[in-house]
This record gives structure tokens, sequence and C-alpha cells, in this order.
């Protein structure tokens, strides 16, 4: 035994590598994210909640009283509460059947699915509101059309009244509600309802009582997306609504701009936050918000009434859609799940929700100005917009914006989601809801409390103060996105790598990125897009010169109609389906690779 | 429905171009035991799930009994299956997800929940009524998933690699629990298995698939002693395949001259008629090879004899390997039970191999015919 006794000991000299402490890691991957959105979520909102109590002398309730003595408030807050219900329950029944085909269809047919509702999704709020009020509008689509066939002689009043809302917001949310479900739907294993079928159950009953159940976490996930969206949400009232349709988000808006009243518009706030704060306590109640990152939840109800009501109802509902079903000729059966009827349906749907925005195509090119049907050709729109300074720096400012805050949510986002994915630690349910909180307290509420902390840092009109303002809306997407890519990746991989002798860095750029490359990608498109889009935290901070598109758009429609809101709405389009194209062009590369 | 007897004729299934399952003619018998073997993509799932009405065929018919039931839905076909990943329905309770096709049936409740009750016992797991699926360990989903299958007493079952994800004992345990009820319900099953040994011990009969084709069906013994192609001798079991040619016939065997031609054999001609001079494989089992030392003073001319590369003992076998001496043989294996003298056998030995005429079987050599002609010619010089 004279081998290598030296290999068995440590040289005298060698130093132990002491191994960092345990806090570091986790702390510095984490501590970016609760930073920002402790200086510019928490710290803001809280001020603006204060400002409702605190009146620079010392407490008050004056603002509490105000908003108490009259019934505008109890009421516009009955009618925003009406309209975002509405808008859940239509936009939520709508997108079940479009979200279930594209969960069970394959190939080509998805792609194609999945690019019509990304289409919409990414669509400007602006262009999409926009366009109803040139559809709905005396000289709009439908009145023109019904005239030209002599159905009607006057123009009907389509706009300013909730129909117009409820169209407006439901064409606003649907993508939302769509891509909230389908999380849901395609963890749903589909040989559940084939099983069904193979124990007895009728089409119509295993949908009902095995599909369904399962589905509704989806169901419910989006039905609180959506709601929480709608309620704070002031685009579409304000284009489409009349006087009696006014939305909460609206008198925040005329408190802040109008009466300068930050007392009452903090006393608002905290009448919104609180109904949001009860919808999402009964959500978390009822459905847990773990089912809200597209995990399924844990059934926690063991055999209640409730449940067993529900499965009767469920069963009932599935005989008679059976007997329905028996109604109709027998057919062979078609390939798989998907009914003709369907996709013919669903198609219809998508048509319905793409249409408004393509509108805009022909009245960018017609002389006639924003009436229908448009006539003649002429550029001369465009020829404006590109001779406008104010919207070419608009549109520069909102890129440069929009680059900036892919960039700094992915900074800070990616290592939130490592960490919140891979990461050991405690609190890591109370730090994701720290984390999707943004999403969580109404737009509206954050923007007013950003602008009332900016203009204290010197902060509005100037790109580093949107850039912050629109990562803080931005990063929770980024970090559910990235959560949800690297819940699939397999750490193992990384490992393989590194005991194939790559450094850690040479692993993260052969095996880990090419693998997250889509992920990434599709989490700083996220980032972006909500960042071009963005109007309401731009409406107070971008200062009255510095417009971003959005406000520039937003400043246009309000003030003085012209058709170049036509040709900005075209190129908004187009641009949104080239992003999407080539995402996918690049998402489909690196699968290659 | 008075007999549950299973058949399918001229029964095919394409993806695109794809050739899932080639037209295909199968008949199971009332309370048969059927396997399907084969390799990963064979088309065992297609042919099940045709079975099932889970997916439409292109072309053929599926009876049931004399029903004709090709294009009937699933939940009209009064068919189990038990799927490969247990498709228990994560959002009811075991007892529910049991109950459910008594209740499609429209069974009183209170019957339905103790015919639930009493599956479970079949299947030992009576304590575990009101729990979730995911709170169950796979081999228990994989009971449950059985008792959802036989609770409502189907005619027909069919079963996707079911014990596929259990350890090799509680699979053994399986086993025995599946059988047991096929005996005790008389339940004709179509089974899927990767598991050779699964598909010896368990079947009546044993359908081989290779690319979306029926290889061979007959019991275990046919497809493991009598194989039609080089793929069913070679898939089943440690085989020694040899090239040959065909010399005469002498009722069901035949003489055949092996390799270079100087070693003569026999074995049974295996439902081949081939005329005198063919090439063909000859497959003999390991255990059927009997070895000899060379007798010291002679080499017999028309023995095979070969050098010794290996040897292994694995407890109750030893394994002896072997070059032949003839180079233009492929090596081969030869298996008998471990005996104290076990090292009496060592590498470089030279030893004489044999066989009976009935422990080897021709194959018809379609695959390497060009191979098999130069062993022919020198065989007639
Ligand atoms: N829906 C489908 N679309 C396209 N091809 C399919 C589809 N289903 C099966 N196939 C193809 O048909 C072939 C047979 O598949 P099948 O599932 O029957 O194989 P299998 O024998 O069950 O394999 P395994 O043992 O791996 O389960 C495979 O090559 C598979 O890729
Ligand atoms: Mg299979």
């Amino acid at each position: 035994m004279n081998g290598h006794p030296l290999t068995m000991t440590v040289p005298a000299g060698a130093k132990r590598r002491s191994a960092p402490p345990a806090w570091r890691k986790p702390v510095l991957m984490g501590a970016p994210l609760v930073l920002l959105l402790v200086a510019f979520l928490v710290f803001p909102v809280g001020q603006l909640l204060a400002l409702s109590v605190y009146n620079g002398q010392g407490f008050t309730l004056a603002p509490y009283a105000q908003l108490f003595a009259s019934s505008l408030y109890a009421t516009v807050l009955w009618i925003t509460l009406k309209i975002s219900l509405a808008t859940t329950l239509v936009s939520v029944a709508a997108a079940y059947p479009i979200a279930y085909l594209i969960s069970v269809a394959k190939g080509p047919a998805k792609s194609r699915l999945i690019f019509w509702v990304l289409l919409s999704f990414w669509t400007s709020f602006l262009v999409r509101a926009f366009a109803w009020v040139v559809i709905l509008g005396r000289n709009g689509v439908i009145n023109s059309t019904l005239m030209s066939l002599g159905i009607i002689d006057r123009p009907v009043d389509l706009l300013y009244g909730f129909g117009a809302v409820l169209v407006g917001m439901v064409h606003a949310m649907l993508p939302l509600a769509v891509m909230t479900m389908l999380a849901v739907m395609e963890n749903i294993d589909r040989t559940l309802p084939r099983a069904a079928g193979t124990l007895g159950a009728r089409p119509g009953t295993a949908f009902w009582t095995v599909y369904f159940p399962l589905s509704l976490p989806g169901v419910a996930a989006s039905a609180i997306m959506v709601f929480v969206s709608a309620i704070g949400f002031f685009i579409v009232p304000a284009l489409l609504g009349g006087r009696k349709e006014t939305m909460i988000t609206q008198l925040i808006i005329d408190q802040v701009q109008q009466t300068l009243n930050w007392g009452l518009a903090g006393a608002i706030s905290v009448l919104l936050l609180t109904v949001v704060l009860i919808v999402f306590v009964l959500y978390d109640r009822v459905f847990g918000f773990a089912s809200l990152t597209g995990e399924s939840a844990a059934v926690r109800n063991r055999d209640t009434a409730m449940r067993r009501l529900g499965g009767r109802v469920l069963a009932a509902l599935g005989s008679a859609s059976d007997a329905l079903i028996g109604c109709l000729p027998r057919r062979r059966p078609a390939s798989g799940d998907r009914p003709l009827a369907l996709a013919a349906f669903v198609w219809l749907l998508l048509v319905l929700i793409s249409l408004p925005a393509f509108l805009m195509i022909p009245l960018s090119f017609g002389k006639g100005g924003l009436a229908w049907p448009p006539s003649g050709f002429t550029l001369q729109w465009y020829e404006q917009l590109l001779q406008s300074p104010i919207w070419m720096q608009a549109l520069w400012r909102s890129i440069v914006v929009a680059f900036g805050t892919g960039l700094l949510a992915m900074a800070i986002g990616v290592p939130a989601a490592f960490l919140m994915v891979r990461g050991q630690m405690r609190g890591k349910g109370a730090m994701l809801a720290f984390i999707l909180s943004p999403i969580v307290v109404p737009r509206m509420i954050i923007a007013v409390g950003m602008f009332y902390v900016f203009a204290q840092m010197g902060l509005v009109g100037t790109i580093l103060g949107l850039v912050i303002g629109h990562t803080v809306v931005a990063v929770p997407y980024v970090v559910m996105t990235m959560m949800a890519v690297l819940r699939n990746y397999d750490t193992r991989l990384d490992m393989a790598a590194q005991s194939l002798g790559a450094r850690p860095l040479a692993a993260l750029r052969h095996v880990t990125f090419p693998i997250l490359g889509a992920g990434m990608l599709s989490s700083f498109l996220f980032a972006f897009a909500t960042s071009f889009d963005e109007l309401t935290i731009s409406l107070f901070s971008s200062g009255g010169l510095s417009a971003t598109l959005p406000k520039q758009f937003w400043d246009e429609v309000t003030l003085q109609v012209s058709p170049v809101i036509a040709a900005v709405s075209t190129g908004l389009l187009l641009f949104v389906a080239a992003l999407i194209w080539v995402a996918d062009r690049l998402r489909r590369r690196s699968l290659a690779n | 429905m008075s007999s549950s007897s299973l058949s399918i004729q001229g029964l095919a299934k394409r993806y695109g171009a794809f050739v899932a399952l080639a037209p295909t003619d199968l008949v199971v018998a009332d309370g048969e035991f059927l396997t399907l073997l084969g390799p990963s993509g064979s088309g065992k799932t297609t042919l099940l799930s045709l079975l099932a009405g889970l997916v439409p065929p292109d072309e053929g018919s599926v009876h049931i009994g004399s029903d004709d039931v090709t294009y009937a839905p699933p939940y009209e076909r009064d068919i189990g299956v038990v799927f490969q990943n247990y498709a228990l329905f994560p959002h009811m309770t075991i007892e529910e997800n049991i109950a459910f096709p008594l209740k499609m049936r429209k069974v009183p409740a209170a019957d339905a929940k103790r015919r639930a009750r009493e599956a479970l016992e079949m299947v030992h797991l009576p304590h575990i009524a009101g729990r979730y699926p995911r709170e169950l360990s796979g081999g228990q989903q994989q009971r449950v998933a059985l008792a959802r299958c036989m609770v409502y007493k189907p005619s027909i079952i069919l079963m996707d690699e079911p014990l596929g994800a259990l350890d090799k004992k509680l699979r053994e345990h399986m086993q025995l629990e599946i059988k047991r009820l096929h005996r005790e319900m008389g339940t004709t099953i179509v089974y899927v298995t990767h598991d050779q040994e699964e598909a010896m011990t368990m079947s009546d009969r044993i359908c081989l698939m290779n690319a979306g084709r029926i290889e061979q069906l007959g019991t275990p013994a046919d497809l493991y002693f009598r194989p039609r192609s080089l793929f069913v001798a070679d898939f089943l079991g440690e085989s020694n395949i040899l090239p040959a040619a065909l010399r005469t016939r002498v009722g069901d065997e035949v003489e055949i001259a092996l390799g270079g031609g100087g070693v003569a054999g026999r074995a049974l001609a295996n439902g081949t008629d081939l005329a005198p001079g063919t090439p063909v494989r000859v497959m003999v089992r390991p255990q059927n090879l009997t070895v000899a030392r060379r007798p010291q003073n002679a080499a017999s001319p028309d023995a095979l004899e070969g050098r010794v590369s290996d040897v292994m003992v694995t407890g109750s076998l030893t394994k002896v390997y072997m070059e032949p001496l003839d180079r233009n043989l492929p090596p081969l294996v030869a298996a008998f039970p471990t005996r104290n003298d076990a090292d009496a056998v060592r590498i470089d030995d030279v030893l004489t191999l044999s066989w009976s005429g009935r422990d080897a079987v021709v194959i018809a050599d379609t695959a390497s015919a060009g191979a098999g002609a130069g062993a022919g010619a020198a065989g007639a010089a």
C-alpha cells in the first residue's frame, strides 16, 4: 500500500475556502424587487391613503365626510361594481369556449388560434376602445350599414350607454380572460374525460362532471383577473360611456387633475382598495391564491352540503346536455374532442374581437375622415403623422421607455423568479403575494400615488420616472412568466452540464439559456408591451409635455378627433402583429436548437 | 350481450402519412387473457384505443360478440379501460371515483356506495375511501384504478401497461391479483405490457406487435419456442440465431448445414416449407444447447465446436459464451443449471455443442437473404 497517501490529506498550506453565508444569495436575488416595490408601490400608495386622513396640519376625516355627504360616490361605486361584474360574467363565459378549443387543438391550428388571441391581447386598449367609437358612432359602421340597407332612416344612439361600455369592456378583457383560463386548462389531463367515457359517461356528462370541475380554478382565476382589471379601468367608460356610466377611477382623475383635491382622491382610493381587498379575501377563501399562477388549487372542501349540491347541479347539466346531443342527428365521431360547431363558434368570436382594430386600416387611407364607409384613397394622414414632431417624439419616448422597462424588469424579475422557484426559504407565499400586488392594486391608485411621490422627487416628466413606474406594473408579469418556465425546467440539466465540465457561466450559456431563452424573451416582450401600452401611469407622470404614445393618443381622442388616429392605430396594429410574429419565430428557433 | 368475444377485421389507423396500425385482424375469445407485447411505438396503445372507441379507425371494423361497434362511442361498449397513468379523477374521492361508473349506469346511490366499498376491499384498500387520488401512493392509485374498472363488471377489460409504475415486488403481487380477478370473474382481458416476463406468465396468448402490425400471435410457448420471424426470436428471451442452409426434410424436421457447411444438424421445420438449399436461420435457446468436452482422441468433423470466451454463474444458471471455431458462425451462449463443478469450464476451453432436433427451429430468412446465400453456396461445395 504505497499508493498516494497525499491525496487523502489536505496539504498543510491549503486554506479551506469558506462558504458564503447562506442568506446572502436569496437576499441578493430578492432584494432589488422588494426595494423597488417598497419605494415605488408601498410608499406612494401609502402616501395617497395617508392623504385621506392627513391634510398637512393634522388628522382629519373631512375627505370621508365629503365622500359620504352626497350619494354621488355611492352611486358611482355601485355603477362601477355593476359594470365590472357584468364585464366579468360575459368575458368569462365567452373566454371559456375559446380557451377550451385552444387547449385541445394541436399543431398549426393551435398556433393560429393563439396568434389571434395574442393579437387582440396586445393591441392597445386605446385602439380597441377607439375602434368602438368608430363602429358605434352616429356616422359609424353599424349606423351607416343599417341606413344603407334601409332598415333605419335616422342614426340610432349606440354610443354613450351601458351597452357600449359593456361591449368595449368585454372586448378589452376577453383576451386576458382567455390567457388566464388557458394556463389552467392546458394542465388538465386529457385522458380524464376519455376515461369517463369508457366508464359509461356520455359526452355531456363527461364534460360537466369531470372536465368542468377541473377547469373551475381557471374560471375563477380569470374571473378575478378580469374583475380587478375592470374595476380600475377608465379608458372604456371615458370613451364609450355617458354620464351614467362614470366609473370610480374617473372620479379619482377628476380630483387629481381638476380640483387638485388630494384628500378626496385618497379617500376614494381607500374605498376602491377596500372593495378589491374584500373580493380577494373571498377569492382566497374559496379557491386559494395558488390557482392564480396556474397551479391547481388543493381541494379543501371534503364533504360539504355545497359540494354535494354542486355535484347534483353538474350531473343535471350533464344529463340535460346529453339529452340535447341525443336530439341531434348521429354522426360518425369526429376526430377527438373538437366538434365542428364549437370551432365555428370560436372562430366567430375571434373574428369579432379582432375586427374592430382592423377597421382602422381602411379608415386610415380614406379621405372622408372617420366616417364610415371610407371613401377615396389618400396617404395624407400618414404624412401628417410623420411630419408631426409631437407624435414622433411620443413614439420615440415610448420605445425608449418600453426598452428600459423591459430591461429593468428582467434584471429585477428574473432573479426573483429563480428565488421563488428554486430557493428554500420561509414566507415564499407572502413574498409571492407581495410581488403580485401591483396587479392586485388598481392601477389608478398606483398611478396617482406615484405621481404624488414623483412630484416631490422631481421625476415627473422624466424617462427615468416612467421606466420606474412601468417596471413596477410590468415586473409581476415577468416573475410569473419566468416562474412558469422555471418550474418546467429540469435543474438536473445544469448539474449534468457542470458535471460534464462546464463552468457555471458556460453552463448558463450553452444549456440554461438556450432552454430558457424562449421564456426570457416572452417575459421581456411582456414587459415591453405592458409599458408600450401603459396609459394610467403615463397620464400623470409624463407631465404635460413629455407624452408617451398612449398619452398622446389619449389627449387626441379626448380633445379633438382626427383621422391621424386611424393611421396611428394601423401602425400600432401592424407593430404588434410583427412583434408576435417575431417572438414566435424566435421561440421556434430556440426550441429547434 | 351474449358473448364477450372481441374481433377486429382489417382495422387500421393512420396519423397523416404515418401508419400507426396497418390493417389488422384479431379475434380474442370470450374469457381469454390476451397480451399485446412489443417495443415502444409499435402501436399497442393505438390498437387498445381503437378497441375502446377512444379514437376512430380509418378502416376496418370492430365487433363485440356479434355487434358491430366500430363507430360506437366508448360509453356504449361495456368495455373497461385501465389507463397507463391511472386517470383517476382528481376532484373526486376514491369512493366517488369508484362509484362513478355505477352512477353513470343509474345504480341507486346507496347501492353504488356499498359496491364501491366492496370493490375497495377486493383490492385491499378499504380504509382509503374518503381520500383524494393525490393522497395515495402510486401502487394504491393503481389498485383503485383496477377497482374502478372491476366494480361495474364490464365484459371486456383493456389495460394499458397497468403495472408500469410499480416496483418489482408490488408488480408481482398485482399480477397475481389481476390473474385472480380474471379467473374469478371470467372477464375477457386485453393487456398491454413492455415486460416480456409479465407477458409470458400472465397470458393465454401473446400478440407480439412491431411497427404497427402483428408480428406473431400465439401462446407464450409458441412465441418462445417456435418464433416465426427473427424479430420474435430476438425480442423474447435470449436466443442463438445461426445462419444455415436447408438440406432435406424428414417429417416435421429438416436437416440443415450450418455456417461454412461442415456442421450438420436438425431442426423443426416450424411451418416453413422451403426448397432444399434455401438459406435460413436456425434458432436454439441457450438452455437447449448441450455442451460437452471434446473427445481427447479426435476432432469430429461434423460437430459444432467453440472456444469458451466467458463463463458467468448467475445463481441457478451457468452461462457459457463461446466463439465457434467455424468463423462463419456468430458467438453462441449456452446455459445449464449450475452444478458444483461449475468452475470446471474455463475460458479458452474448446467444447462441443449439440442440440436435439426438436429444440431448434427454422426461421425463414427474409431479412438477410443476401448474407445467407454465401453460407448456402459454401455448403453445396
Ligand atoms: N395522436 C397521434 N398523432 C400522431 N402520431 C401518433 C399519435 N398517437 C400515436 N402516434 C404514433 O403512433 C405510433 C404508435 O403509438 P402507440 O402509442 O400505439 O405506441 P405504443 O406501442 O403504445 O408505444 P409505448 O410502448 O411507448 O406506449 C407511435 O409512433 C406514435 O408516435
Ligand atoms: Mg403505449
